[in-house]
């Protein structure tokens, strides 16, 4: 804020030139930003496909983790353990946080006064923000202290962490659906629950399951409940989920920290699968919910 | 029924906090408060303490920030301001899909891949370049170090905050954009004078909520911190954090003393990351009420 009145015009190409040389500076950095966040993904999945590729093969779907899982020196041909053992923990998890999410969603949206629905909100989102491994240690002291490992009760733990996502989702989705179709419904004399049931739901239903979708991918890859869940695992393969079971991403933390290329090589591999599994699935939600919403507003 | 679920987070929050106070117990009545701030971790002697992992927690995750932080916004910018249309949604898709590679993989990833090139590339260039502060004291011998675990935190960190400040951005309004523009300002004088005093207290609050993440995070951190027992300014020395201590020490804690340390380590892990949420929603809900009442 100088007080200097300055000859507008030699200033101002001198200026001006140097206020546009900053801005193609801090341009050029923003595209930079955003390139080297691509180049990073690129190059992790990159390097997971090229180090992972190699090792998958039938066997690899086919066979269990093999030798003393855990005591020195493994060296496995398969995951199907893992593969079986993540199948039924996610089921359960999906089971269990699927019905609670989206009711909690429901109740939020279309029944709770605005005076509870603030702090239940809240509640939802700091639940969304605990740390994964603390809600591994909950479970383990509510559950596991003194009775063991369970597959069931891993579900649990994953369950929590995809509560507040889906019920988050189905918020969103639920505060798509237009106002004047619930008072439409109402006017007709339907009641409330009848509305929400017949009409919203329908309404809303493909941005839910393009949510849940989401959900589980996000909880399908998570290592650090299982740790205190279902860590204590053998290698045969088991449906049970009243036992601990291998999982993907236990496989993949036991097996990177070892020094045995053989089994780092599964590893990696495991990690395509998950990886594959994880970006495919999301990979497809998003799509369906670009569309579904699309075909939303196109109808209204 | 939909009452009942809608009260089920609070019933689970209740129910955490009390059950991790409660595994927490036997260390609390052994170490007190003192347990926060002594450095010994020791099972032989049954002597613990959380000093050296408050400290490797904050470390860590105050570099990662430092270095997330502008990445992010820079991302966030570029997603808004500057890419030409059809390239936005697709750039923007593939850095959120950055946050959902399983930090598992990602920890895979940083133990194999980044840490031989940190070794052999990144840490001669830091060392030379920045080896007069304490973060860079000569070079790093093995993969795993604390610089592996900002590096990895930072991967995780940037598409959070990104994509929050992506929202806040497309949500200035255009009239506050174009004013700028039209009194002939840049588009870097117009993010400046308009966008960055307009979602101010937003970016806040996302990097409150990426510090959130980069503190709680354990399995990636665990797989390249390296498990150092000393407290350390040098970032290309191994170190331990919160989260890395609960996931690496769990399975061979041999007496209830060490696993309710344990415990109390996932006690400060849950404070912290209460308070850290719950000012961070603080802030988008007092953003939010400004913002209706503008429109």
């Amino acid at each position: 804020m100088s007080t200097r009145v300055e000859p507008p015009y030699s200033l101002g190409s001198e200026r001006l030139r140097r206020r546009k040389a900053v801005n193609v500076v801090m341009e050029v950095m923003a595209t930079l930003a955003a390139l080297l966040a691509v180049a990073v993904l690129v190059i992790v999945v990159v390097s997971v496909l090229k180090k992972g590729i190699g090792a998958i093969n039938l066997d690899f779907f086919t066979q269990t983790t093999t030798s003393s899982f855990g005591f020195g020196g493994p060296t496995s041909s398969g995951i199907a353990n893992a593969i079986v053992g993540s199948l039924v923990i996610v089921f359960f998890a999906v089971l269990m946080a699927l019905p609670v999410g989206i009711l909690a969603a429901i109740f939020l949206n279309e029944f709770a006064s605005p005076r509870l629905r603030a702090p239940l909100q809240l509640a939802l989102d700091v639940l969304n923000g605990i740390p994964a491994i603390v809600i591994g240690i909950f479970v383990f002291v509510l559950l596991v202290i003194g009775s063991g490992q369970s597959a069931l009760k891993a579900s649990f733990a994953l369950a929590i962490l995809m509560l507040p996502l889906v019920a988050r989702s189905t918020q969103e989705v639920l505060a798509l659906v237009p106002d004047s179709l619930r008072e439409a419904s109402l006017a007709l004399g339907a009641a409330k629950w009848r509305t929400t049931l017949s009409i919203v739901l329908p309404q809303a239903v493909g941005g839910i399951i393009t949510g849940a979708t989401l959900a589980t991918a996000r909880i399908a890859g998570e290592t650090a409940p299982l740790l205190f869940t279902s860590s204590l695992v053998t290698n045969d393969v088991n449906w049970s989920p009243t036992h601990p079971l291998m999982t993907m991403p236990y496989f993949i933390f036991y097996a990177s920290e070892s020094a045995d290329p053989t089994l780092q090589e599964q590893a990696w591999a495991t990690a395509l699968v998950l990886i594959a599994f994880v970006l495919v699935a999301s990979t497809i939600a998003r799509y369906l919910g670009l569309r579904s919403r699309r075909r939303r507003t196109g109808k209204r | 029924m939909t009452l009942v679920a809608g009260f089920a987070a609070v019933v689970l929050l209740i129910l955490i906090t009390w059950k991790v106070l409660a595994g927490a117990r036997l260390s609390w009545d052994t170490f007190g408060v003192g347990f926060i701030t002594a450095t010994t971790w020791n099972p032989n002697t049954a002597v613990f303490g959380a000093g050296v992992f408050i400290f490797g927690t904050a470390l860590t995750s105050f570099f990662a920030l430092l270095v997330a932080g502008p990445i992010a916004i820079a991302i966030a910018l570029f997603l808004t301001e500057l890419a030409p249309a059809w390239i936005r949604s697709p750039v923007g898709a593939l850095v959120e899909m950055l946050a959902s590679v399983p930090s598992v993989v990602l920890g895979l990833w940083g133990i194999l891949v980044m840490g031989p090139w940190v070794v052999s590339t990144l840490s001669p260039v830091l060392g030379t370049l920045l080896g007069w502060t304490p973060f860079f004291d000569g070079k790093q011998s093995v993969g795993s170090s604390q610089l592996s675990a900002v590096l990895i935190l930072t991967i995780m960190v940037v598409p959070i905050v990104s994509s929050i400040c992506r929202e806040l951005f497309t949500n200035v309004p255009a009239e506050l954009k174009e004013g700028a523009l039209a009194l002939g300002a840049t588009r870097w004088e117009m993010i400046r004078g308009v966008v960055f005093p307009y979602a101010r207290a937003g970016i806040a609050a996302a990097l409150v909520l990426g510090l959130g993440r980069a503190v709680g995070e354990a399995i990636a951190v665990t797989q390249v911190i390296g498990g150092g027992t000393n407290i350390s300014f040098n970032l290309f020395a191994t170190g331990d954090t919160l989260g890395s201590k609960i996931a690496s020490s769990y399975s061979s804690a041999g007496t209830d003393l060490e696993r309710s340390s344990l415990v109390y380590l996932a006690v400060l892990l849950l404070v912290f990351s209460l308070i850290v949420n719950v000012a961070a929603q603080f802030i988008v809900r007092r953003v939010a009420r400004r913002q209706q009442g503008r429109t």
